[in-house]
């Protein structure tokens, strides 16, 4: 599997998680929207037709996805703030989710790896932020609907000191904070 | 007088810097040359701390403060004990020993009196009586250290560093410890993600950036009280790196928005800041006065790498402060200006680690004064000899001092991860009484 495929699965479950219950202190957790569509699917009313059940276990996994999607981190090279080329797929599936959802909005967070200096790192997270969002707003979302913040290098994902670790804390997080009810696919 | 006082102690501190030989990270004092009593920078007079009865934590005290101001070559001497009554004072034992000063500390029930006496001339030279208040006040240790930095002036014409506070970042709080590395006390609460402390000029507050969710305002804080207040302007984005300016009535920093970074200045009582910098999508960041308030030096990424610039304090004349080969020398960090105008602290990479670099003004060159382990975050006594930074040579991040005179190295210990220290200029004796 590769690192990008476990770290969606890892955004994905934190996400899922994060709906359920009250957001860890340390963990930039989406807030939570409390809704039918966020809470676990109720036990199908006895009546109910196995057909209904189906459609709507799928319903709740299309959603899921495309939250998965909008929380998709994007990471970058060493004291750069570039969007890569090989992730602005995952910021223009993000685009075309954000086009057919008015309402959603997104508070991207730029991080760094441990090098440089505690200080320097919160502006350079914030240039990683902005930079994403600037990719965003190229492709017609409305930059009202983009938040940019930075954590700098307070929050790795890995504690290491390997060129690994530092590759999977230089990143932008997408969090979700408003607007998720009743997700609908990109045409 | 202030500034009368302040000039003093920088036309000293320049001359010490003048003389001073290539420090390197050593913990090896060097002989000094000896040259009797009268102080020459570099060479280090003898003292000895003259044991005696009661007071035994102030003499520790006064004894450390001494030599931590590393302008002195200890001797032990041996303590007869038995808290016997203070007689006349062995000056033919303290000059064999090789000692210039005697420094002899007398219990007068609350009140302590510190004598300095010229062992060479076998006569008491100074003496000061210091009304202490009771151990458990606040400012106890300090009203001490005030007198150990009068002995320290006697002997050198240039007062101790130990009336001092360092303030500095441990799990998120910012807290205070004395000079000497104790007295610690955290100055913000628990739970929050509070950085780069920095002191007003008078000593009396602080200013830091508090992180929330991403975004961070700069606050000021008085010590005394605790109390805390948001500068205007800085109630959204990213606000970082704050510094007041040496006349106190201004706060510079760095405010994070879209199209990146820059510095901004803000007159305390007034609501608009002022921006100084216009980097398009670079970063400018971590700004530093010098001590006349007419120019500031500061970190940019406008040719790439972050490097250290100056600029004067109105934002005008720009330029490149220390010089870097592009794609060869390695990144540059958090710049301070030292007390005496003369150089700026700040730290570089060197084969990807940092390493502590003094930059001379005049003439722009360079000094690496750490090499073992990463060395960052430098701070500048008041004294513009000492230095404290983090290093992590020992395994855990601890904040260190260095004499970058001498290059004598001491760790200050602190329980856990601890960065971004800030010494304070020499805080007010107001506990000390001088003689009538």
């Amino acid at each position: 599997m590769r690192p990008s495929s476990i770290l969606t699965l890892l955004a994905a479950a934190t996400l899922v998680a994060a709906c359920g219950k009250k957001p860890a202190p340390e963990q930039p957790a989406p807030q939570p929207t409390p809704s039918a569509q966020d809470a676990p699917p109720p036990p199908p009313p006895p009546a109910r037709n196995d057909d209904a059940e189906r459609r709507a276990r799928e319903a709740a996994a299309a959603a899921a996805k495309l939250r998965t999607d909008l929380a998709d981190l994007i990471h970058f090279d060493f004291d750069k703030a570039d969007v890569r080329t090989s992730d602005q797929g995952i910021l223009d599936r993000k685009a075309a989710i954000l086009g057919a959802n008015t309402a959603v909005r997104l508070r991207i967070a730029g991080h760094c790896d441990e090098r440089g200096s505690d200080e320097y790192n919160l502006a350079l997270g914030n240039r990683r932020a902005a930079s994403a969002k600037r990719y965003l707003t190229g492709k017609g979302v409305d930059e009202g609907r983009l938040d940019v913040v930075s954590y700098g290098k307070e929050r790795p994902l890995d504690q290491g000191h390997s060129e690994d670790a530092w590759a999977k804390n230089r990143r932008d997080e997408f969090e979700i904070t408003a607007g998720a009810d009743n997700l609908m696919a990109p045409k | 007088m202030r500034r009368l006082l302040s000039t003093g102690v920088a036309a000293c501190a320049a001359l010490t810097l003048a003389r001073t030989v290539a420090a390197q990270d050593t913990t090896r004092v060097p002989e000094g040359v000896r040259v009797g009593i009268n102080y020459t920078p570099g060479a280090q007079p003898g003292l000895v701390v003259i044991p005696g009865p009661g007071i035994d934590s102030i003499r520790a005290i006064v004894a450390r403060d001494l030599d931590y101001s590393d302008r002195f070559k200890i001797i032990p001497v041996a303590d007869p004990g038995g808290g016997t009554a203070p007689g006349p004072i062995n000056y033919g034992l303290y000059k064999a020993l090789g000692a210039d000063f005697a420094v002899e500390l007398l219990d007068e029930g609350g009140k302590v009196t510190a004598r300095m006496h010229d062992v060479a001339r076998s006569v008491l030279a100074n003496q000061q009586t210091a009304t202490l208040p009771p151990p458990s006040d606040a400012n106890f240790r300090l009203a001490v250290h005030v007198l150990s930095d009068e002995v320290v002036r006697w002997a050198t014409g240039t007062p101790g560093i130990a009336a001092t506070r360092i303030l500095y970042v441990q799990n998120g709080r910012i807290w205070q410890m004395d000079g000497d590395g104790y007295a610690a006390r955290a100055l913000t609460p628990d739970g929050q993600t509070s950085l780069s402390p920095a002191w007003s000029p008078d000593g009396r507050r602080m200013a830091f950036t508090k992180l929330v969710e991403g975004r961070g305002g700069v606050f000021l804080q008085t010590l005394a009280t605790g109390e805390v207040s948001q500068l205007p302007g800085t109630e959204t984005g990213l606000n970082i790196t704050p510094m007041f300016a040496p006349d106190g009535q201004h706060v510079v920093y760095a405010r994070s928005d879209e199209k990146g970074t820059d510095i901004y200045v803000a007159t305390l009582g007034d609501r608009t800041p002022q921006r100084l910098t216009a980097g398009r999508f670079a970063d400018n960041l971590s700004p530093t006065y010098s001590p006349d308030g007419r120019r500031l030096a500061f970190i940019s990424t406008r040719a790439g790498p972050p490097q250290l610039y100056t600029m004067g304090a109105d934002g005008t004349e720009q330029e490149l402060f220390a010089p870097f080969d592009f794609g060869v020398t390695g990144p540059s960090y958090a710049p301070e200006w030292s007390p005496d105008g003369s150089s700026v602290v700040f730290h570089r990479e060197v084969s990807g680690t940092p390493q502590i670099f003094v930059l001379t003004v005049a003439g722009r060159k360079l000094r690496q004064i750490s090499s073992t382990g990463r060395n960052e975050d430098a701070t500048w006594a008041p004294d513009g000899r000492h230095l404290c930074f983090v290093s992590d040579r020992t395994g855990a991040r601890q904040l260190w001092v260095i004499d970058a005179e001498t290059g004598r190295n001491r760790q200050l210990s602190t329980p856990g991860w601890a960065r971004l220290p800030a010494w304070s200029r020499r805080l007010a004796g107001a506990a000390v009484v001088p003689n009538p």
